[in-house]
């Protein structure tokens, strides 16, 4: 039981744009790099319309499941991997990021990407998960999937593209509402 | 009616009066102080994200609830940032060009504590915020004020060991928006934080003691409890304030809790 009550959350709002993005923010890896992948799908609000102005920002470990603690985020050196990046969607809604599929953190346990939302027009941060679609068989399994309604399960499962990309839309609202999480 | 359903016109259109909106939320907060009452409604802490008095919340917030779950893994870790990360200068905001900008300085300090009270030490805070003037260098924001050239309104810093932080800027104006007609929101510094576990990270903003337009503010007064909102509210600090130089502002930002299994080593040497 926390002792403190936690501060509240705000809006982003609309201007975050000249403040929060930064060079090679979404690239964990640099494009091309061997293994490689895209992450990318569009965010879309109560009326399936494209939301131009979101931000989003992912966490996960790199392909061997370690959880990275180094330094040079902002920087991107192009060799350091520390497992954080961020993307601003485009005008069209869409977000790509470069990485790594990550790796099982935990034997037995389904790989994952943590992934927190904010938007204009969104009030409070929105928590995540987009997991890799291989292995359905550990997917069955997992704490939180298993535990999720057939039909609202998919929205957290990322869909395997032909050149590797993983693809997955963010639905604020609406049919298909993506499944978020609350940790407290 | 679901959201989707109802007649929706554009969060810019500046449709509703401000007297529509505030009664909209007079509405929203009466039922909860009633509720909170008859205790049938428990103290809220956080913003409400269902909120319409906000236009643009009304199609992109989550109608279902949010799912619980236990954070795993990846989770109950933060990415790492460092001097490579951030620069000393970039706490300053009003030493960014080549004159001084325009406006009331200030320093703005306090501590990130997670909610155990433990310093959030060596993490990132990401500030922004629109000039003394009330405006922001974004093309979306085109309203009629002053750009200074001498103020980008971005900054960054690490927090110290006792989860401190510093910034030296100048005050924001208050800036018009479209929710609704003669829409104006309070002065604000947007802030982005970091804690120990990524369940923590959040955006927030931090406002200043006394402002007029709070009243009237459907992104404040989505908070539906004073005692959450004051949490945002700023304090002005006589012992920060510097001679001749500039006035000072206290505000300490307590992050969710920590579900991190401490080492015995850290919490001996907080």
């Amino acid at each position: 039981m926390s002792k403190l009550i936690a501060t509240p959350g705000q809006t982003v709002g609309p201007f975050y744009g000249y403040a929060l993005p930064f060079p090679k923010d979404s690239e964990l890896v640099p494009p091309g790099q061997g293994g490689s992948i895209r992450v990318h799908g569009t965010v879309t609000d109560g009326r399936g319309q494209p939301i131009p102005d979101c931000l989003l920002e992912i966490w996960q470990a790199d392909e061997h499941g370690v959880i990275a603690q180094r330094t040079g985020s902002l920087t991107r050196d192009g060799h350091t991997f520390t497992g954080w990046g961020r993307a601003a969607v485009d005008d069209d809604g869409h977000y790509t990021f470069t990485t790594v599929n990550p790796g099982v953190t935990e034997e037995g346990k389904a790989p994952f990407i943590a992934v927190v939302v904010f938007a204009r027009g969104l009030l409070n941060k929105l928590h995540t998960r987009v997991y890799l679609p291989e292995n359905p068989e550990r997917l069955a399994v997992d704490g939180l999937l298993s535990d999720l309604p057939a039909e609202r399960r998919g929205t957290l499962i990322a869909e395997r593209e032909e050149d590797g990309s993983l693809l997955w839309n963010i639905r604020l609202q609406g049919e298909n509402e993506t499944v978020f999480l609350d940790f407290s | 009616m679901t959201p989707s359903e109802q007649p929706v016109v554009s969060s810019d259109a500046a449709a509703n009066t401000q007297a529509e909106i505030s009664e909209d939320m007079r509405v929203i907060h009466s039922a909860y102080e009633t509720g909170k009452a008859a205790g049938s409604l428990s103290e809220e802490t956080q913003p409400r994200i269902d909120f319409p008095p906000y236009r643009s919340s009304i199609l992109r917030h989550p109608t279902k609830d949010l799912r619980h779950t236990d954070p795993e893994t990846i989770e109950l870790w933060s990415p790492a940032f460092g001097h490579r990360d951030v620069h000393k200068l970039e706490s300053d905001l009003t030493i960014q060009h080549n004159g001084d900008p325009l406006g009331e300085r200030m320093i703005v300090r306090g501590r990130v504590l997670d909610g155990d009270g433990r310093p959030v030490r060596n993490q990132l805070v990401e500030v922004w915020q629109a000039n003394s003037a009330g405006r922001y260098i974004h093309k979306r924001d085109q309203h009629p004020a002053p750009i200074d050239p001498n103020f980008t309104g971005v900054g960054r810093c690490l927090t110290g060991d006792d989860g401190s932080y510093e910034f030296i800027t100048i005050k924001p104006g208050p800036y018009p928006w479209k929710n609704h007609h003669n829409a104006w929101r309070p002065a604000h510094i947007h802030f982005s934080l970091f804690g120990t576990d990524f369940t923590q990270r959040m955006i927030t903003q931090m406002y200043f003691p006394g402002d007029p337009l709070f009243a009237l503010d459907p992104i404040y007064q989505s908070i539906t409890d004073q005692k959450a909102r004051d949490r945002l509210v700023a304090q002005y600090d006589h012992d920060v304030t510097q001679h001749e130089w500039a006035t000072g502002y206290t505000w300490d930002i307590v992050l969710s809790g920590s579900n991190r299994t401490w080492m015995d080593t850290e919490e001996d040497d907080k």
